[in-house]
């Protein structure tokens, strides 16, 4: 565990944690980002930062990290293997410390055939596992990935994604024990709109007392639109959406009161289940009701840490 | 087999727009295979070229044959001769064919008729599928024979991704997820074990990535010129 991680402390505490999503802006302008976090700053433990999120060009997570510094707040910085190889990602590592940056998420990241240069060459030199293994070795065995030494120290906390709703279905708690092996301290799910689903897959995974050895952290996005809802089931690689949940939507009179509240429900599911150590909210372009699900899910005052 | 699709015709008459004596060459190997330098293609295309320039009124000659493997020496001194008596030679053999001619017979001008696709297999009539990189380093006796490298679009070794839903990669409906495959043919072997193991780095230095590369074989080496 990281020392000085304000996340890693507010899941060990036994308290259920709650992390925001910033998504970078395709501009060098980032006020907006900053406001966003401000919005959530009594709300949250600590804010996702995306990196080059379905392989659109923005602004740099660790840049934008550390102006989360400045503003005394806490980052974790989404690291993909899809962009930079593991010169790139080692030598980024070592300047997102040097800033002041304490979680890092390590994931694959969308193809760039999804994004806005889909002519671009996929580096992938590494794979998503090897991620953690490798920024896992940096930090303990103070090792790089070809052997030689770290001069002095690192320290963060490092996570990783899993997808209960991918397939193969049974090897998704083969892979999340994979991912712990290889150095993740707390796991961020993808979307959860299938409950269902999602609490067959906790099962699994506490059968094997997998909670027990990571921090899972439940993702929730709160829908705004039938828009947005059918844009996720049908574009957002790695999402299912269950047909009740649209049909719930599409019976709503206020589609947006609507997606709060189911929203809202499912944090509420969330820490009912066994071994779900906190929630992370991922309200993208809807970043102002970060605090409002917060407080409705009854997760309001967050623990002092 | 190396697969390659012939460039599109446009691309074609406005390379070969400043020549007057043009060959066609085809290549009797892989691309006759995959049909797309064989004889037949070669002869089809060099007809497509006289049409296009009698439309455009030019003079000049336009012949096609074919050399059994254009990667080969021995090969291309058995029409050596005759291919210098043309000004431009449009080869289909795949992106190897052009340069074992110029840099065996450094006189020669060529121009590439093919795009040069993939190694793989045809999977069915007129569809043909990618299955090895040549990244130097096989690993398909840990998956029974399914090359993740190659068949993975992220090359990940220890899959499969988030991405994977209904065994079909995120990248679309047409491409099945390797890694998918992977754990279902595993399963069904009764070693799904073998993915247990975090996979470790790969060393990508003996793919292409250390450089271009040359394969030596001392036992079988023979002196030249003596």
């Amino acid at each position: 565990m990281s020392v000085g991680s304000r996340l890693a402390k507010a899941l060990n505490n036994g308290s259920f944690a709650v992390t925001g999503e910033l998504g970078p802006p395709k501009g060098a302008g980032i006020d907006q980002l900053k406001h966003h976090a401000e919005v959530m700053r009594n709300h949250v433990e600590a804010y996702n930062i995306t990196d080059n999120q379905t392989a659109i060009v923005r602004t740099s997570s660790i840049a934008c990290g550390a102006v989360l510094v400045q503003m005394g707040l806490e980052p974790t910085i989404q690291i993909v293997v899809r962009d930079r190889n593991r010169i790139a990602i080692q030598s980024d590592v070592l300047g997102a410390v040097a800033l002041g940056i304490k979680n890092i998420l390590c994931l694959a990241g969308d193809h760039q055939k999804f994004g806005n240069e889909p002519q671009s060459k996929g580096v992938y030199d590494i794979d998503s596992i090897q991620l953690l293994k490798m920024l896992k070795d940096l930090r303990d065995e103070r090792v790089f990935a070809g052997g030689d030494k770290l001069e002095g120290e690192v320290d963060y906390f490092l996570g990783a994604v899993e997808n209960p709703f991918a397939d193969p279905f049974e090897y998704r708690v083969d892979r999340l024990e994979k991912k712990i092996k290889a150095g993740a301290g707390f796991i961020q799910t993808q979307c959860i709109f299938d409950l269902e689903r999602f609490k067959k897959w906790m099962e699994l995974v506490r059968e094997r007392g997998l909670h027990k050895k990571v921090k899972i952290m439940g993702g929730v996005t709160p829908i705004k639109s039938m828009g947005a809802a059918k844009y996720m089931k049908n574009n957002v690689s790695g999402i299912t959406i269950p047909d009740s949940l649209i049909d719930r939507l599409r019976g709503a009179e206020n589609k947006k009161a609507e997606g709060l509240n189911i929203a809202v429900e499912t944090i509420q599911q969330l820490k009912e289940i066994e071994g779900v150590a906190g929630v992370h909210i991922m309200a993208i372009a809807w970043e102002e009701v970060v605090p409002e699900i917060v407080e409705r899910a009854g997760l309001y005052p967050r623990p002092q840490l | 087999m190396i697969i390659a699709k012939r460039k599109p015709l446009d691309q074609i008459m406005e390379m070969l727009a400043p020549y007057n004596q043009i060959c066609v060459l085809g290549c009797g190997a892989c691309v006759t295979v995959c049909m797309a330098g064989g004889q037949k293609e070669a002869e089809e295309l060099a007809a497509l070229i006289r049409i296009h320039r009698k439309k455009e009124n030019r003079n000049g000659r336009v012949e096609s044959f074919t050399v059994e493997r254009q990667c080969e020496y021995e090969y291309i001194d058995q029409v050596l001769e005759r291919l210098k008596g043309f000004d431009i030679i449009l080869t289909l053999a795949c992106g190897v064919g052009p340069q074992t001619l110029v840099e065996h017979a450094a006189d020669l001008l060529v121009l590439p008729g093919v795009n040069t696709t993939s190694m793989g297999y045809p999977k069915e009539q007129g569809v043909w599928v990618e299955r090895c990189l040549g990244c130097g380093d096989c690993i398909l006796h840990l998956t029974q024979g399914i090359c993740p490298i190659t068949r993975c679009a992220k090359s990940i070794l220890n899959g499969p991704c988030g991405g994977s839903a209904e065994g079909k990669c995120e990248l679309g409906q047409d491409i099945e997820c390797a890694w998918h495959l992977i754990h279902d043919r595993l399963s069904a072997l009764g070693c799904l074990d073998n993915l247990s193991e975090i996979q470790p780095l790969k060393n990508w230095s003996v793919s292409h990535h250390g450089g271009p590369r040359t394969t030596v074989r001392e036992d079988v080496r023979v002196e030249r010129g003596e």
